[in-house]
């Protein structure tokens, strides 16, 4: 990031942040390696590095606890944190507003609404149970029903976009067709039996550990396309930083931009919602907190580093979820909300000055 | 001459279509003929509500014409794409940046997008161009700033610099006085002929300030409430009375002989001035405020004789009326005194 406008002397917003960027990918290894030693069963140290370097560890089982269950949850971790995070980004810049979030175009709704009609529809059918039986398979046909329906609603907001030219127009359209969404839900909780219910609310609390080591790389290859796309954008991006009408003027197709940055936003969003669940905060919070600490809206260093910081917050977040020395596990969602929230009252009391924190 | 030419059109129609189904537009100015030359400063006049920003906008590209032909640098808009517009047409809106947390610098280094690759980094060329910008606007000092920490002036200037980033042979301007206080115009407007000139740019930018626009446009462009453009040199269009009647519609009244916009309608007097050329052009400033006609004649009643007072150092005005005359060492006297023998006048 550092190579360009860092020469005749000029501080440029490149130059400062290698150091920056090294210091936040060494905290995500750190924590990375901090979330596979923790757990119910506790597993020494040198063991874990042993298992994670070539894993002729001798203890089989903590072999299988690493592998299978501890390494698919951080990843997914580093991977949630991410994908949420520049999603977020991609809205807030899109819309400009700082308020803006991974939920607001209705995908995350949508997910809801897929998960939702299985779950209690399909209760009525055979029973949870067997769902519950199936396991592995339930959770493929739930992770397939939330990603139908954020598809569902991405494909209608994608329609809205093309004839729908005004940003804001846009945005409350997202959250009118997300909230019609949500009553849809309601309305199939109002009809359905409590068990039912309940385990559609075991869902919303969201979960990093419900990803298989063989559904990791279906993850993978949607976070890696949408932040890719991301990446590819940074120049509109900036460009829509002043505004669609100055954008336009300094030569960027501006509705392109606007269908690739929905294109990811859903990607990432959709994505992430389907095998992890609605995980609040993380979208909204981490790209606030991103250009706090490397103090630029520059996309080309904005986005890698709302990345890592995605990545490094969600890691944190399920360490403190896991409770350490317990055997209780708090729900993802409600931990990122509970500590992330006072970090970002924190940040803009400090900056004194809410447009400064956008 | 043609190849002179940044932006002209033909036959243009500005407006909006509506949305609905029954193809309905609203026509804002019709047959619009315009050529901007490059190296010259032209001032896009008219009231409030007459277009001009849709017209900036959309001989910008922004928006699109109702009907009609523009060209730039003698291309028809419509065979250029969004980047080569933007090549040749740079703009500074009135939109207003909510952002921060972004250096003047990087904000400038915007203005090169038409020029970079798909992820925008600048080339030694674009470093260049974007330093020379920022120097031209008289910004270097700023260079590392954020851009919310920047006052209104400042951050027009920074907006004017990345419209030269661009590289355009035309720079149109909405506004870029408003709400910028008298040193920060004169700066502006400055800046901007000083860019006409030197680099060859057309410069285009719209006001409705008279007087702003009558001392700085080699043309002016005056649009009337009725759609129609009126080009010239503004002297010229004052001259002929084309710059009242404009007004005139618009509920103002253009006084010809100060190149100002009368306020107060005159009811009394007449008064005639003579004497030291400032104290002359002031003292009438006051005159016409109080509701005095101000004579060109020597007829009627009242004549007033301004000094200057050598020994010190200041103005005398001594009133004649119907044989008597009355000395004051200042305009605020001068006024009581003449409002004194007003009623005294009436009183009988």
């Amino acid at each position: 990031m550092g190579d360009q406008l860092s020469n005749n002397g000029i501080r440029s917003q490149g130059k400062v942040h290698p150091l920056y960027f090294l210091g936040l990918t060494s905290a995500v290894a750190i924590l990375f390696v901090l979330n596979l030693s923790l757990g119910s069963v506790s597993i020494p140290f040198p063991e874990l590095l042993d298992i994670l370097m070539g894993g002729e560890a001798g203890n089989t089982a903590w072999e299988k606890i690493v592998i299978n269950i501890r390494l698919p949850r951080a990843a997914t971790a580093v991977m949630a944190g991410s994908a949420l995070a520049v999603s977020g980004l991609l809205m807030q810049t899109l819309f400009r507003n700082p308020l803006a979030g991974p939920s607001v175009l209705g995908i995350t709704a949508g997910a809801s609404l897929g998960v939702a009609v299985v779950m209690l529809a399909a209760g009525s059918i055979t029973t949870v149970f067997a769902i519950r039986q199936l396991s592995v398979l339930g959770s493929g046909v739930i992770i397939l029903a939330a990603s139908v329906g954020s598809a569902v609603v991405l494909l209608l907001i994608l329609l809205i976009s093309l004839k729908v030219r005004d940003n804001i127009t846009l945005l409350i359209i997202g959250l009118m067709v997300g909230n019609m969404t949500i009553a849809l839900v309601s309305i199939w909780q109002y009809f359905s039996r409590p068990e039912q219910i309940q385990d559609y609310l075991i869902w919303t609390f969201g979960s990093l550990g419900g990803v298989s080591l063989g559904q990791l790389w279906v993850l993978g290859v949607v976070t890696v396309a949408g932040g890719g796309i991301a990446m590819v954008l940074s120049k509109p991006l900036n460009g829509l930083l002043l505004g669609k009408n100055y954008a336009r003027s300094m030569g960027i197709p501006v509705s392109r931009a606007r269908l690739w940055i929905i294109i990811s936003t859903s990607l990432l969003a959709g994505g992430i919602t389907a095998f992890c669940g609605p995980i609040g905060f993380v979208g909204i919070a981490v790209p606030h907190l991103t250009r706090s600490l490397l103090g630029t809206n520059e996309h080309r260093v904005l986005i890698p580093g709302t990345l890592l910081m995605g990545a490094l917050l969600l890691l944190a977040c399920d360490i403190i979820a896991q409770m350490p020395g317990s055997t209780i596990t708090l729900p993802i969602s409600a931990v990122t909300s509970m500590i992330g929230s006072p970090v970002v009252i924190w940040v803009i009391i400090r900056r004194k000055n809410l447009k400064a924190a956008f | 001459m043609e190849e002179q030419s940044a932006i002209s059109s033909r036959d243009l129609a500005i407006g909006f279509r509506s949305a609905g189904r029954r193809r309905a537009s609203l026509t804002v100015a019709d047959h619009i003929d315009i050529n901007l030359r490059r190296g010259e400063v032209v001032c896009l006049l008219g009231p409030n509500g007459s277009g001009k920003s849709t017209l900036i906008r959309t001989l910008a590209g922004l928006h699109a014409p109702l009907d009609g032909n523009i060209y730039l640098s003698g291309e028809h808009i419509t065979d250029l794409s969004v980047k080569e517009i933007s090549r040749r047409v740079s703009t500074v809106l009135t939109d207003r940046l909510t952002i921060g947390n972004i250096s003047v610098y990087d904000l400038v280094a915007f203005g090169r997008s038409p020029y970079t690759g798909w992820f925008g980094s600048l080339s030694p060329e674009d470093e260049e161009r974007v330093a020379w910008a920022i120097e031209s606007a008289g910004i270097a000092h700023l260079r590392e700033r954020d851009v919310l920490h920047l006052s209104d002036g400042e951050r027009q200037k920074v907006m004017i610099a990345r419209s030269l980033a661009q590289d355009t042979s035309a720079i149109l301007l909405d506004e870029p006085t408003a709400h910028l206080d008298l040193p920060n115009r004169v700066a502006t407007i400055r800046l901007l002929r000083a860019l006409a000139h030197e680099t060859g740019k057309a410069v285009l930018l719209s006001t409705h300030e008279l007087d702003l626009a009558l001392k700085a446009a080699d043309t002016l462009w005056l649009l009337n409430q009725k759609g129609r453009i009126t080009a010239g040199t503004p002297e010229d269009l004052v001259l002929d009375g084309t710059f009242e009647a404009v007004f005139e519609q618009a509920g103002f009244d253009f006084d010809r002989s100060t190149g100002s916009v009368r306020l107060h309608e005159p009811s009394r007097g007449p008064v005639f001035l003579s004497g030291d050329p400032t104290g002359t052009f002031w003292t009438r400033r006051a005159l016409e405020r109080s509701g005095y006609r101000v004579n060109e004649s020597e007829k009627g009643d009242i004549r007033i004789e301004i000094a200057v007072n050598q020994r010190i150092c200041g103005f005398s005005w001594i009133i004649q009326c119907r044989g008597d005359a009355y000395s004051h060492s200042s305009v605020r006297e001068l006024l009581v005194e003449l409002s004194r023998l007003d009623e005294a006048k009436d009183a009988p």
